[in-house]
Order: C-alpha cells, then sequence, then structure tokens
C-alpha cells in the first residue's frame, strides 16, 4: 500500500507537468465547453425549453386534436368493420376472362325470384339483357309481362301499358320512404352499381350472402335485425335470403345456397360492368398493338441513330506553313 | 436491289397507289387483326359466352 501510494505521489506530479501542454492545446475546446456547461445549466435555458416544448405540444394538440406521442384508446371493436371476405375464384377473374353468362342467366332468375322482392335495379333495362343472358324473344315475353304506367296520352292522362325492350327494370317500391317503411326502417339498396359500390365487390357480396351465422355469445342483435360477421358491424336489416332449393333452375344445375349466391353475384357484377367482356377484348388488342408500336419506334430510333452513334471524329490539326 | 426497285415501281412511284396502299393496307389490317383477336378470344373463353350458350335456348324458342 504504501509503495503504490508513494508511487503515485511520485507519478501525479509527472501527470500534471504532462497535462498542461495537453491543456494548452484543447484550450479553445475545453473553454468552450465549460461555457456550454453553464448554459444547459442555467435556469434561462431550463425555462425556456420547458416553454417550447409545452408550446409545441399545445400547438399539435390545438392542430390535431390529440395529445402527441399518445395512442388512442377507441370504444370501437375489429368488428365494427366487417369480417375481411376471402378471395373466391371466379370465372371473370383473369386478365382476359369474360363473365360464364350461363350463371349471369342463372343469376337473373335469381335476382328476379328471390331479390326483387326488395331490391331495385334502375339502371338496368330489358335490352341489356338480350344477347347477355336470353334471346330477344325471351326478353319481349318477360317485359311485356310487367305493366308500366306511361302517358300522357291525348287527354292528358297517363295509361298503362305492357313493357317493351327500352323499357328499365320495375322498381319493388314506387319510393325510398315506401321502401323503407316496408323493411323496418332500413333501406334495401339499388343493385345497379352493388358490386363496385362495395369494399370487396364480388367477394364481399358472395360472402354477405352465404355468412349468415347465429350471433356469437355477447353480441346483442336488436329485434328485426340479423348477424352478419361480413357487414360492417354485424347487424344487418336483410335476413338470410337464400336457402338450398329456393329456386329451380332451368338447366338442372343444382340449386344449393352458394350456387344461387354464385349466380346471382355474376349476375350483379355484370350489372356493374355490362362492359366488362368487350372491355378486356379491347384491352388485349390495345396492348399488343401498342407493343408492338414500341419496339418498332426503338428499332426505328437506333437504326437513325446508328450513324451519330458510331462515328469517329477525327482531329486534322492545320498545316503550320511558317516552317 | 431488283426488290427494292420492284417495290418502288410498285408502291412508291406514283402517290395515288402510295396512298391508296396504306388505306387498303389499314383497313385490311383492322379485319384481320380484329378477327385474329376474336378468334382467340373466343378459344380462350371457350363455353361462358352467350355465343356459346345461345344455340340452347334459340332452340327452346323455336320449339
Amino acid at each position: 500500500m504504501l509503495s503504490r501510494q508513494a508511487l503515485r505521489k511520485a507519478a501525479s506530479p509527472l501527470l500534471r507537468q504532462k497535462s498542461i501542454p495537453l491543456a494548452v492545446r484543447n484550450a479553445s475546446t475545453s473553454s468552450s465547453s465549460t461555457a456550454f456547461q453553464s448554459f444547459l445549466n442555467s435556469r434561462l435555458t431550463l425555462a425556456s425549453v420547458s416553454l417550447l416544448t409545452a408550446g409545441s405540444v399545445a400547438w399539435y394538440t390545438h392542430l390535431y386534436g390529440s395529445l402527441p406521442f399518445l395512442a388512442e384508446v377507441h370504444a370501437s371493436h375489429a368488428s365494427d368493420e366487417g369480417l375481411h371476405p376471402p378471395k373466391y375464384p371466379w370465372p371473370q377473374d383473369g386478365l382476359l376472362d369474360t363473365f360464364d353468362h350461363a350463371s349471369i342467366r342463372r343469376g337473373y332468375q335469381v335476382y328476379r325470384e328471390v331479390c326483387a322482392a326488395c331490391h331495385s335495379l334502375d339502371r338496368i333495362a330489358w335490352r341489356n339483357l338480350v344477347g347477355v343472358s336470353h334471346t330477344v324473344d325471351e326478353i319481349k315475353a318477360m317485359a311485356e309481362e310487367i305493366e308500366y304506367t306511361d302517358g300522357p296520352n291525348d287527354e292528358g292522362e297517363m295509361f298503362q301499358r305492357p313493357g317493351k325492350l327500352a323499357d328499365y327494370m320495375p322498381a319493388p317500391y314506387p319510393n325510398e320512404e315506401a321502401a323503407r317503411a316496408g323493411n323496418a326502417g332500413a333501406l334495401p339498396p339499388d343493385l345497379s352499381l352493388i358490386v363496385k359500390a362495395r369494399h370487396g365487390g364480388a367477394d364481399y357480396i358472395f360472402s354477405l350472402l352465404t355468412g349468415y351465422v347465429d350471433p356469437p355469445a355477447g353480441v346483442e342483435i336488436r329485434d328485426g335485425m340479423n348477424y352478419n360477421p361480413f357487414f360492417p358491424g354485424g347487424a344487418i336489416g336483410m335476413a338470410r335470403v337464400l336457402f338450398d332449393g329456393l329456386v329451380e333452375y332451368e338447366d338442372g344445375t343444382p340449386a344449393t345456397t352458394s350456387q344461387m349466391a354464385k349466380d346471382v353475384v355474376t349476375f350483379l357484377h355484370w350489372a356493374a360492368e355490362p362492359e366488362h367482356d368487350e372491355r378486356k377484348k379491347s384491352g388485349l388488342k390495345a396492348v399488343i398493338l401498342l407493343s408492338a408500336m414500341t419496339v418498332i419506334s426503338l428499332y426505328v430510333k437506333r437504326f437513325k441513330w446508328t450513324p451519330i452513334k458510331n462515328r469517329k471524329i477525327f482531329y486534322d490539326p492545320p498545316v503550320d506553313k511558317t516552317h | 436491289m431488283a426488290f427494292s426497285t420492284t417495290l418502288y415501281n410498285t408502291f412508291f412511284r406514283r402517290n395515288s397507289v402510295f396512298v391508296s396502299t396504306i388505306f387498303v393496307g389499314a383497313f385490311t389490317f383492322g379485319i384481320g387483326f380484329d378477327t385474329a383477336v376474336t378468334s382467340f378470344y373466343d378459344k380462350w373463353n371457350k363455353g361462358k359466352q352467350w355465343k356459346d350458350i345461345r344455340h340452347k335456348y334459340v332452340e327452346a324458342a323455336e320449339e
């Protein structure tokens, strides 16, 4: 111990001696560091930084309405958004795939016999079905079965006449109020564009139609409402309508729930996108033509630029004639 | 050289021939291209389009 202390004592002046030039060398840095230290320790700094922090938090809260860096707690649950529908392999899924028109025809039958009791299809006229799912004679016969109000006639009165090809699909209710009154306040949406109008499109509607289950424990469903996990919020006004064997297909397809749902969703998909088949064909043509044009233009560019890209410039210095 | 000369003499020498070649060529290409794409498209979507199932219902209506 003694010897060590002695050693330290002996060593310390040596160190001190050495540290002097170091301190001199670092004079600028060390002096500024002490200034920085005093700046850090000053009350003014503390006060102004606190003020800045409190001010920016207050400004953020004023601008965005919530405190920064704090997660918000919501009273909602993931089920309020509705279950995400699974992806189904539709016949029209591929880039070049058309609708299955036999399915559209069956789907129209399901729409007419089941959905049309509550849902309108305003944007589809009888003529739109011609050459898509039915022959013109079939459509004419179907349209004639329905009475339309037309007029006024020569005496200024409205009259009833059988439907014709140019008439639009008859609506089940004369107006929205009647539709709500007939469905306990819930408005059955028009189905013309429903596939485009819902997240998940055809997959969502198929899942909704086939997804009715009993509500899980703890979920209260009001009277007159039904539980469907795919519907945002879970409670839907529409009850399950598709049951096995509800309709009888003319082509002998077994009318199971999922078959009817698939067919009616295909029909509604066609109703939302009647241009679908033609659009894909035009797209194929456009891709072929435009890619061919691109290749040609690239070739022509290279062809025209070849001499310019490959030229070599020689410098031929002028001969000095003075020597 | 012989080929390009023939080409020049047949199509490019007179502007009337040149222009009508372009017009007729565009017309025939349009039809041919459309036919080719349609036949491929119909083959790809065999049995799904209305033209493939139409016969069932037309005959039924005639009977």
